[in-house]
């Protein structure tokens, strides 16, 4: 008696269950297809060719190049300098701003985000050919300075490192700012005021309680810009003037001027396995500091 | 219990000389003085938007006063910042470091002062044990209920032995029982601590279990001052009247030497010197259902039964007064469940006769 009651619809219950496993499985269908024909088979033919050499054989000449050849291994250096310099400036420059609009009241924080998200929201492309405009040889910026008298000689703004790590700051700094921001208004006013009373200078405070709480938006900002500069093209490639040659860029020369794929492949595999590495680290990292935050 | 000793502290008054706290064309404080003697328990009482959490800013340095003064012993601190004020402070969403364990949260005010490693595990496990936590230190703060988190606030709040503690309603995000329970809790931590606490709270309840004097605060001014029982039975006017404790107030004229509601005439304890208006307070646990004989030294209202409501501890009769200028004057009485039979109990609908003690009846402007 009690194991037939026991089984009452029990039939009816498992096949509903299992019609809404398939329909969340034909929801998920239509992104499934998206990452695999998108994503997974063109990586997959990434990896792929950067083993083909040069006479169509499988080979490893594509790394070795990267390895040997001493032009590489400067765009490796270029790229990783200009990542960490973009991104240390974008942390000098983003962390006391969004600690001033943390501080704003909603009102005026919304402004403020306002005028950080209008050029985050225009072309990349219009802001770098601004920034030629403003910082080139007679651009305005070289004008001022030089009828203000504070210089003779125009600078050289551009076409050279100063000039990419301006632009590459310029649009950077919103992907640190948005986490960042977001993390310090998360953050409790009265853990402030608590530290406060209870004897905390407002210095010892920052450094004991809302620098370590802010940590979380601090590492995802810096992660998201030293990973978008890894691959950035568009911006050196402008303001470098041919200067500054990053990875990206390589990739581009060896695919537009030497119709070599396997090079090109082998470059962006490196990038890629780079990329990956950082992320797996710092996914540790932040999910680490995140629990702490709860 | 050892450790309840050894935390036993000195304590200081807190003179409070009128402060006043402007925002724009709203007084937040208006000239508020108020003396809060050496180891006393002091309740700041006032609905949300009195203006008792501002002044509590303003004793712990938050909030800079338009003018006044405030004196910890002899000591002006009106200019010193929070950290130089050498108060405990609990919060009312506890302010706890989530980046840190129980013990580092304890710690971290002694930490500040430079003790050192031995006596901070010393005092840490000292205040811990006072709030009966111990044991806990390693603990993460997310890993802790809320009462449990409330008495680490309390412990980092105590552990410095501050000779001023001030809380910002800290009991409030618990729950009824648990709330009820640390009132006491708080109250015996109190006694044996001896440190001079100013405590912010909107619960009337609470604040008349805890306190040994309650300070009512409404629109930015103090109101009342006084022990609990005082402010429960002799309320300064009708806000406070209806503010703490449950009570009907009934419109009362007054031309001596008659005091009259409506058309009947009442005795009443104390009548006031000038004739006027009045408002006649009535708490429903001193209303009774009179018995046939009428004596002297009782007043009694007519009325219909309204509403019989059973709540546990109590029935609730809701009673529409009859001879009242107002006819939707109702008056509210509670008779404890020992008593109630069904025998005893009128039926909704029915004329009853309501008793309060002449000594009981008491006007406030």
């Amino acid at each position: 008696m009690n194991s037939i009651s026991n089984n009452i619809n029990q039939e009816e219950l498992k096949r509903l269950a299992a019609r809404e496993g398939l329909t969340f499985f034909g929801l998920t269908l239509p992104y499934l297809i998206m990452v695999i024909a998108l994503i997974a088979i063109p990586v997959g033919w990434l990896f792929y060719l950067s083993f083909i050499g040069r006479d169509g054989t499988l080979s490893l000449e594509n790394y070795e190049r990267m390895w040997k050849s001493k032009a590489y291994i400067k765009i490796f250096i270029t790229t990783f300098k200009i990542s960490i310099l973009t991104t240390i400036i974008c942390a000098a420059i983003g962390y006391p701003l969004s600690y001033f609009m943390s501080q704003l009241s909603r009102k005026w924080a919304n402004i403020c985000m306002i005028a950080v998200l209008i050029p985050f929201w225009t072309s990349l492309l219009v802001r770098t050919y601004a920034w030629l405009v403003l910082l080139q040889k007679k651009g305005l910026i070289n004008n001022i300075l030089i009828e203000s008298g504070l210089i003779t000689e125009p600078l050289k703004f551009v076409h050279n490192t100063t000039g990419t790590l301006i632009g590459m700051v310029h649009i950077m700094l919103p992907f640190l700012i948005l986490p960042l921001y977001a993390n310090m208004r998360s953050i409790d006013k009265d853990c402030l005021k608590a530290a406060s009373s209870l004897g905390a200078t407002p210095t010892r405070a920052f450094w004991t309680v809302f620098l370590p709480l802010t940590l979380p938006g601090l590492l995802a900002g810096l992660l998201i810009v030293f990973v978008l500069c890894l691959g950035f093209y568009v911006t050196p490639a402008i303001l470098g003037g041919g200067k500054v040659i990053m990875a990206a860029m390589k990739i581009s020369t060896n695919i537009e001027m030497y119709f070599n794929w396997g090079a090109a492949s082998a470059l962006g595999v490196v990038l890629l396995v780079v990329t990956g590495i950082i992320l797996f680290v710092a996914s540790k990292l932040i999910s680490l500091d995140q629990l702490g935050n709860r | 219990m050892k450790s309840l000793k050894n935390m036993k502290n000195t304590s200081l008054n807190i003179s409070i000389d009128n402060v006043t706290k402007k925002y724009d064309d709203f007084y937040a404080l208006k000239d508020i003085s108020l003396d809060i003697t050496s180891g006393e328990f002091m309740t700041l009482l006032g609905p949300s938007g009195s203006g008792k959490t501002t002044l509590l800013m303003v004793l712990a340095g938050f909030t800079n006063p338009d003018h006044g003064s405030v004196k910890f012993g002899d000591e002006e601190v009106i200019l010193k910042p929070p950290h130089l004020r050498g108060i405990g402070m609990v919060f009312q969403n506890y302010a706890l470091f989530p980046h840190m364990t129980v013990e580092q949260n304890v710690g971290y005010p002694q930490k500040l002062r430079g003790v050192s490693k031995s006596e901070t595990t010393k005092t840490v496990d000292e205040a811990l044990g006072t709030v009966k936590l111990e044991g806990l230190g390693h603990r993460r703060v997310d890993e802790l209920s809320g009462g449990q988190r409330q008495r680490v606030a309390l412990a980092r709040a105590i552990v410095f032995k501050p000779k001023i503690l001030l809380m910002d309603e800290p009991l409030s995000a618990l729950d009824k029982k648990l709330r009820e329970e640390m009132q006491i809790e708080l109250r015996q931590l109190h006694d044996t601590l001896n440190m001079t606490t100013v405590y912010v709270t909107h619960d009337q309840k609470e604040a008349l279990t805890m306190s040994d004097r309650i300070a009512v605060i409404n629109g930015g001014e103090l109101m009342q001052l006084g022990k609990p029982n005082e402010i429960y039975d002799h309320p300064q006017n009708g806000f406070i009247a209806d503010f703490i404790g449950e009570s009907s107030l009934l419109p009362v004229k007054v031309s001596k030497p008659n005091v009259s509601i409506g058309s009947s005439k009442i005795k009443v304890a104390k009548p006031p010197e000038k004739n006027g208006d009045y408002l006649l307070v009535v708490r429903p646990e001193k209303v009774f259902l009179a018995s046939d004989k009428k004596k002297n030294d009782e007043n009694y209202f007519q009325g219909k039964l309204l509403d019989s409501i059973f709540q546990g501890e109590s029935q609730l009769l809701v009673i529409k007064l009859a001879n009242t200028e107002n006819d939707e004057q109702t008056l509210r009485i509670r008779i404890p469940n020992q008593s109630v039979t069904d025998k005893t109990l009128p039926a909704i609908g029915e004329t009853v006769t309501l008793a309060l003690k002449v000594a009981d009846s008491y006007l406030v402007s």
